[in-house]
């Protein structure tokens, strides 16, 4: 008795597909629903794996910039240029370029995606810290707080919510330019809209995209709620 | 440093190419554009002059920022299919909500003192609108425009993606132009980014009333410009 051969058939599955695939209507929920477990779980996970690995890198590069940045205040300008300038590059060329230097790999798009959250995270949290009231500056020094203990426990906290703030926005971006690293084949929601591309099939567009819209509205709303929740003060003091 | 000496070579020995492709990422991104403004611009100025909606109107930013372009496009695939429209439509998409939010702002902020001295002398509502609160609230309103514009300018290169044509076409087709093409796509999307910043700046100046002027140009906290959008 033969095997069943165990290989997936090419979508859209031309024996059993339902009327809505034959005729790549607009969205076939079916479709969807059937196929989300095998085709959009993975690639959600790994969006939000590309995304979480490049703000986490790019806020640690930017976190330690900025506070070079404020006692040295010469680092300023070397560094904002810098970062200004990576992020005139547009994505999709970034992403290619990468390619003959560290390969097809989730390093080159990873490097490119980290490159672009820099300026958003050091502008916000060097302004962040440069906004911390002069009275509370002098107070803690007074209460005889050292230059560590001053920065841990006056400054940070009170820059709190501008750091949070630039957090969110490098999120959203990095959600959104994650969908084009998939032009190099780093899998991510990118992937499957570029399979559309090349198969015309409009589910996949369409699925692809709104799962896309949704991760970056909910990453963007849950952001929120964190600055609510680690900065009760700001809340309190706008009602 | 070599790829970079190439495109520059690249640039000068494909100019017509360039110069197509950039009247093509033009029509594009100026199409979307005039969109956005006719459909954002009225509505916000509208909420802005009654104070009202201002949740609606400060939020709708905050939600198109947070969308993601190449998604956009994608669902516009989709539903529109291949080309001009669905990219343009995914455009305007993407600029309206700034311009929106900002249109509001502008309007709602001017100072109430110079309306209520405006309906004292015995202007009528639409008068006030036009006349006090659109002249005040123009450079705010512009800087809008200005970051909507240098944002979609700088999204365009994905419609190459979806058959909209556009300098992308040269980015995305490096089996054709190779990396120098790459490159030399990236230098003239930027350089047009800027270009558009700079030209939306010189008519933000000029529709700035003389009595504004010199006092800091008010705007929105975002990035100037963000080719990487694209």
């Amino acid at each position: 008795m033969i095997a069943p051969i165990a290989q997936e058939p090419v979508i859209p599955e031309f024996e059993r597909a339902s009327e809505c695939i034959r005729e790549n209507r607009q969205f076939c929920f079916d479709w969807f629903v059937d196929n989300f477990d095998r085709e959009f779980a993975p690639r959600l996970l790994e969006h939000i794996e590309l995304t979480a690995i490049a703000v986490g890198i790019g806020f640690a590069i930017s976190f330690t910039a900025a506070l070079i940045a404020y006692t040295r205040g010469w680092f300023e300008t070397p560094f904002a240029l810098l970062a200004a300038f990576l992020y005139t590059i547009p994505s999709l060329a970034f992403f290619q370029l990468m390619v003959p230097i560290t390969g097809l790999t989730v390093t080159s798009a990873e490097i490119a995606l980290v490159s672009y959250t820099l300026l958003i995270l050091f502008r916000n949290t060097l302004t962040g810290l440069r906004e911390v009231p002069e009275d509370a500056r002098v107070a803690a020094r007074a209460m005889g707080l050292t230059q560590w203990q001053l920065l841990r426990r006056v400054e940070l906290p009170l820059a709190l919510p501008a750091i949070v703030a630039g957090i969110r926005i490098a999120t959203v971006t990095t959600i959104s330019l994650a969908t084009v690293a998939a032009f190099i084949g780093v899998g991510g929601l990118g992937q499957p809209i570029f399979n559309a591309i090349q198969s015309g099939f409009k589910t996949e567009f369409v699925a692809a995209g709104l799962l896309a819209v949704l991760l970056a509205l909910v990453a963007d709303a849950l952001l929120v709620l964190l600055q609510r929740v680690l900065t009760p003060w700001a809340r309190a003091r706008r009602a | 440093m070599q790829t970079f000496v190439d495109a520059i070579e690249f640039l000068f020995d494909n100019l017509g190419l360039i110069w197509d492709k950039t009247l093509e990422h033009l029509a594009l991104s100026g199409a979307a554009v005039g969109v956005a403004l006719v459909l954002a611009i009225p509505l916000g100025v509208w909420l802005g002059h009654l104070h009202r909606g201002s949740f609606l109107a400060i939020n709708v930013s905050n939600v198109g920022r947070a969308l993601p372009s190449l998604a956009v496009i994608s669902i516009g695939l989709g539903v529109l299919g291949v080309g001009f429209l669905n990219v343009m439509v995914a455009l305007v998409i993407l600029a309206a909500p700034v311009m929106l939010t900002n249109a509001y702002v502008a309007v709602n902020q001017v100072d109430p003192d110079a309306v209520r001295a405006a309906r004292g002398m015995g202007m009528r509502p639409l008068q006030t609108l036009l006349r006090v609160e659109l002249p005040l609230a123009l450079p705010l309103m512009f800087a809008g425009i200005r970051t909507a514009a240098v944002y979609v300018v700088a999204t365009a290169p994905l419609a190459a993606l979806a058959g909209g044509g556009g300098l992308g076409d040269v980015i995305v087709n490096q089996p054709t132009y190779g990396p120098e093409g790459v490159v030399a796509g990236s230098i003239a999307i930027a350089a047009l980014a800027f270009a558009t910043d700079g030209v939306f700046a010189l008519l933000q100046h000029a529709v700035t009333p003389r009595g504004l002027r010199g006092r800091g140009e008010e705007r929105l906290v975002e990035p100037r410009v963000d080719t990487a959008a694209a």
